[in-house]
């Protein structure tokens, strides 16, 4: 494309988008003529240019745009929405033809004296109608000319009010920028369409007196009116100063200009390392300088990046005003701190997402006036777009007083559309259920209207946002509006990070997402612990999910769990996890090199560096890490929900966690996960020799450790691995060879085998397995757990109703208790337990959380009171002594006190057989 | 008669040919970081003077053991679109002018991959040149894509 072509098309879109919010400030004063004296120049400039380059289609729609406009100045057409509208379209045209123009370096084919007949109409001096239509009409004019076939006039009805024009000869109303036709017959009579008063504009450019296609001869015969000097001094006024203090520099070569300064800092932070290294150095002072300059320079490019936020917004009025006029709406937008400045890259990245949200806010959030007036709010509603910097990020707030969120509506949808399930949904809060509408596939819009409502929404803003390492968040009242809270970083060039290590490799983690550094190790009061597999650390009495970068990034898995590790605490929206790494280094400010093309796919990485030493690494990104952290999450808490609803029907066949490995032989055993606290690889010179057998110091205990075959067998590494078990007094170390899986399977014991410490045989994942009893082993360490487990073993097989709302405790515990020899059917709700069609005869005992659990308490006292029921002993866990609402249960047991509930249980089960 | 110059490269025991005016560095390449996760293509990222350069290894491109010991490789620097890329090789031969009107079509039993990345073959003296195709041997994120898809799901 050459190059005149080129600066002709970035003016004109830099002109369009002045003219279309200069547009709209004047329809709302129409008596300014600064404004439109500024727009008329525009215009007049587009035109003159396009006669110049010989681009004849676009010319034709510009000339009759300024036509018009020259008609809005002289007074001639007043200005009204339908006439602003008309004029709109035009830019419309010439920003489409323009478009094709980019495209290809042509002009389309094609034919706008549609367009162009009814600027000329409207332009008209008869056009008196134009001015006066009805300002209430919301539509836009159509593209159809008047069909002039009406041959039975119809007369005006006499209801109609005086400023709408009838014509007859169509029988309808006329629409707004429409002529009647014997109008425009006389029109077209009396005057001749070309001899329009188009004054030559003094003070224009060069461009027009160079212009040697100037298509208008008549133009320029016409005299000068007193009001063109005046707008020539407008301009000078408003425009001149500022003209010679800014120059138009190409964005490629602010970007290059960037990145060299990049590889400037670079270079400077390796030499300033180099020259730490050495004690007395000539280089010390000179570079200390260059130091100095480099980041002077650096802050000065960065600052020719920044724009104001307001360039993103300059679309934004028009695209309120459309919508509002399209929807009857009426909207009034106000923007603050349009002047907030940002990388021009991020400014790009967030004009979609925005521009989505505005028209979301005019569409679903404004109400119409009507439903307005009806909850006593202003006729007219406002939206506000209010920008902030805020450290180191920029805040966006878009909020509008509105109907709000429907929450009822958006959790019904959110079922529907099986973004959540019945149960999650009903344990959200409000403020999580609206987060749902940035859930992928979730349109609530009941009516697809041609603004939003294409299931391509928030979703996609959400992304958008995060992309750029931002962030966005709502919060909602039903009835008083919405607000959406945009928090974006300034810049996406250099990022402050911090620099992990994991297996030995060294990663960045932007600081921005960065909360706190925690340290953990095997002494320390923040301990990292395992739930069914799943590490968790305990961070000032809460629990906090957390992710081993190194099997985040399959680098292998960790042998040495008790060796001492960071935690990154880590915020990424509203959530919060924990990343583990071996190492921490250093924080450094690093330049972010967009990621090679063949690993977009990783979406791990947000980029790459060069670290002050030369060595290359890896830039995390936060999202991708939080969205495998979440995986795992959403998995798990999917599967408790679903899967074991279903699982239930199957009663007694409920999965269980397993560990398999193996012992003294090569066949598989196993026992049920949660009996064990910890898995363990400890050298195997730890182990210390008592009266009582090995001993090895652990957690500033000492903790016996037996071998399951009986003698101790280091793997190839010198270590002997061990799970740690709870035997409620201490813990108890049980030597295995290997371990082998982790596996979820139905517990079903088919034989019962004479072997201590065997239960017996199951199937699990398709083998052959021997299940071990772990009280067996416990036994040479722990008396009474081996009384209880013996005595369980004797008595045949009860059934147990578990009622338990907190999955937590519902799969520690069924697994305990399956292992102790019951039959276990466990429910989390009272639908769930309706909808089991329990039988009281199914059961032999009840047991069921009371603690902080009003509907188990109401459960346990539904049964209480029901006939088949009564006979069922109903033993309550509860950790307060208080809660002994001894009434009706057959007992009560601490949650934690595993004996106690064994032994109670043990005694009440075969009560409901005596009773009976 | 018109010709080309190429550089000759060899591969797992085999020469390859790629067009001199494509290749911008030869160099040895050090301290690669590798990128876990990443395609097995992907030996890593390297720092070629103060520009961030991606590293294929070709012997997993094309689908042949890993090399043995990996003490003198050597690698390819190529520009492609506005990125940098190293091409790691086992050795670089000489530069030779090669006719155009010499050139052969791949035969086609060549293996697929092969196939893929290959222009033609030119018959030396001596040994067959495949001619590398520098675009196609430096893009494969079909098999990025289809190893990432089951974990996005």
């Amino acid at each position: 494309m050459d190059d005149l072509l080129s600066e002709f098309l970035t003016e004109t879109s830099e002109s369009l988008e002045v003219i279309d919010s200069e547009l709209l400030r004047f329809e709302a004063e129409p008596n300014d003529q600064g404004i439109l004296n500024n727009i008329f120049r525009l215009v007049h400039t587009i035109k003159g240019t396009c006669g110049f380059l010989g681009l004849p289609r676009l010319e034709a729609v510009a000339h009759a745009g300024e036509t018009l406009l020259g008609r809005f100045r002289d007074g001639t057409v007043a200005v009204t929405p339908p006439a602003v509208t008309l004029v709109l379209e035009s830019i419309d045209q010439i920003k489409a033809l323009l478009g094709h123009l980019e495209d290809t370096a042509v002009e389309p084919e094609g034919d706008d004296s549609e367009l162009i007949g009814r600027l000329e109409r409207a332009a008209d001096g008869e056009l008196e109608g134009a001015a006066k239509a009805a300002p209430v009409v919301a539509e836009v004019p159509k593209a159809e000319p008047a069909p002039a076939s009406a041959t039975d006039k119809k007369p005006r009805p006499d209801n109609l009010a005086d400023d709408v024009r009838w014509d007859e000869d169509l029988g309808r109303e006329l629409r707004p920028g429409e002529v009647s036709l014997a109008e425009l017959e006389a029109a077209f009579a009396s005057v001749e369409v070309e001899d329009f008063s188009n004054p030559p504009d003094v003070t224009e450019e060069e461009a027009v007196a160079e212009a040697p296609a100037e298509p208008a001869p008549s133009a320029k015969a016409a005299p000068a009116p007193v009001m063109e000097a005046d707008a020539g001094e407008q301009e000078i006024r408003s425009e001149g100063p500022r003209a010679n203090q800014t120059l138009r520099v190409n964005v490629d070569v602010l970007e290059n200009l960037m990145n060299m300064v990049s590889e400037l800092v670079l270079t400077r932070n390796q030499l300033l390392q180099m020259v730490r290294a050495m004690d007395d150095s000539e280089f010390k002072t000179p570079l200390q300088r260059l130091s100095n300059v480099t980041g002077e320079l650096q802050d000065a490019v960065m600052k020719t990046r920044m724009q104001p936020i307001g360039n993103a917004w300059k679309k934004i009025p028009r695209i309120v005003r459309d919508t509002s006029n399209d929807l009857g709406k009426k909207i009034k937008l106000v923007m603050e701190g349009d002047q907030t400045e940002l990388d021009r890259q991020v400014l790009e990245l967030i004009r979609d997402p925005l521009t989505h949200m505005i028209r979301n806010s005019c569409d679903h959030g404004i109400e119409v006036p009507a439903d307005r007036l009806a909850v006593n709010k202003p006729e007219q509603g406002t939206i506000v777009l209010r920008a902030y910097h805020e450290g180191g990020h920029i805040h966006i707030e878009l909020r509008d007083d509105g109907a709000g969120l429907k929450t009822a509506r958006i959790r019904q949808k959110a079922i529907e559309k099986g973004v959540v399930t019945q149960e999650e949904a009903a344990s959200m809060s409000d403020q999580q259920i609206h987060r749902l509408i940035f859930a992928p596939g979730f349109s609530t819009a009941e009516q697809v209207t041609n603004l939003s409502g294409r299931g391509v929404g928030m979703d996609v803003v959400k992304t958008n946002i995060e992309l750029i390492g931002g962030a966005v968040d709502l919060i909602s009242r039903e009835g008083e509006g919405t607000t959406f809270t945009i928090k974006i970083p300034l810049t996406l060039a250099i990022v402050s990070a911090l620099i992990v290590g994991a297996k030995g490799q060294r990663f960045a983690v932007p600081q921005l997402s960065v909360v706190e550094l925690v340290r953990t190790g095997s002494n320390n009061e923040n301990r990292l612990e395992n739930i069914n597999g799943t590490q968790v650390l305990r961070l000032r009495d809460r629990l906090l999910p957390v992710l081993p970068l190194s099997s985040a990034l399959k680098l292998g898995e960790n042998e040495d769990a008790g060796k001492n590790r960071f935690v990154i605490v880590m915020q990424v929206a509203s959530e919060r996890f924990g990343l583990v790494v071996d190492e921490v280094f250093d924080t450094e400010e690093i330049v972010v090199k967009p990621i090679s093309s063949v690993l977009r796919g990783v979406t791990e990485y947000s980029g790459s560096t060069i670290l002050g030493d030369g060595s290359v690494i890896m830039i995390l990104d936060p999202n991708g890490i939080a969205r495998l952290a979440a995986f795992d999450t959403t998995k798990a808490g999917n599967k408790s929900v679903v899967e074991e609803t279903r699982k239930i029907k199957e009663r007694g066949a409920q999965k269980t966690s397993l560990l398999v490995f193996s012992a003294g032989t090569d066949e598989p055993k196993a026992c049920p996960l949660s009996l064990v606290t910890r898995l363990e690889e400890i050298e195997s010179d730890r182990f210390e020799m008592t009266n009582r057998g090995p001993v090895v110091q652990y957690r500033g205990e000492l903790m016996p450790v037996i071998h399951m075959s009986g003698h101790m067998k280091a793997n190839e590494n010198g270590r002997q691995p061990v799970l740690v078990v709870n035997s409620g007094d201490g813990v108890v170390g049980i030597g295995v060879d290997q371990v082998l899986d982790i596996t979820e399977d139905v517990l079903k014991v088919d034989i019962g085998d004479d072997t201590p410490g065997i239960l017996g045989t199951a199937v699990i994942g398709g083998k052959a397995t021997e299940v071990i009893d772990i009280g067996h082993f416990l036994s040479q360490a722990d008396y009474d757990w081996a009384e209880a487990m013996s005595d369980d073993k004797k008595k045949e097989q009860k059934s147990l109703l578990l009622f338990e709302s907190h999955a937590f405790f519902r799969n520690m515990l069924a697994p305990v208790l399956q292992a102790s020899g019951y039959k276990v059917t466990s429910v989390a709700s009272v639908e769930e337990a309706v909808a089991l069609e329990i039988e009281p005869g199914d059961f032999d005992v009840v047991l069921a959380d009371v603690d902080n659990d009003a509907e188990a308490r109401r459960f346990m006292e539904q049964l209480s009171t029901d006939a088949d029921w009564g006979d069922v002993p109903r033993i309550a866990l509860s950790n307060r002594e208080d809660t002994v609402i001894a009434t009706d249960f057959a007992g009560c047991v601490r949650k934690s006190d595993r004996h106690g509930l064994l032994a109670v249980l043990d005694q009440t089960a075969s009560l409901k057989g005596k009773a009976a | 008669m018109s010709s080309t110059e190429y550089i000759t490269l060899w591969i797992g025991g085999q020469l390859f040919g790629a067009p001199v005016a494509r290749i911008h560095d030869v160099f040895a390449p050090t301290s690669i970081t590798p990128v876990p996760l990443g395609p097995k293509e992907v030996a890593g990222l390297l720092n070629l003077r103060g520009r961030i350069v991606t590293a294929i290894d070709s012997r997993s491109r094309l689908g042949l053991p890993p090399r043995e010991d990996d003490t003198a490789i050597m690698a390819i620097g190529i520009e492609k679109g506005s990125e940098s890329f190293g091409l790691i090789i086992d050795e670089v031969g000489e530069v030779m002018a090669l006719e155009d009107g010499d050139r052969e079509d791949v035969p086609s039993n060549l293996d697929p991959v092969w196939a893929q990345i290959a222009l033609g073959v030119y018959r030396l003296e001596d040994r067959l040149l495949v001619l590398l195709d520098i675009d196609k041997i430096l893009s494969f994120d079909n098999d990025a894509e289809t190893d990432r898809a089951p974990k996005a799901a």
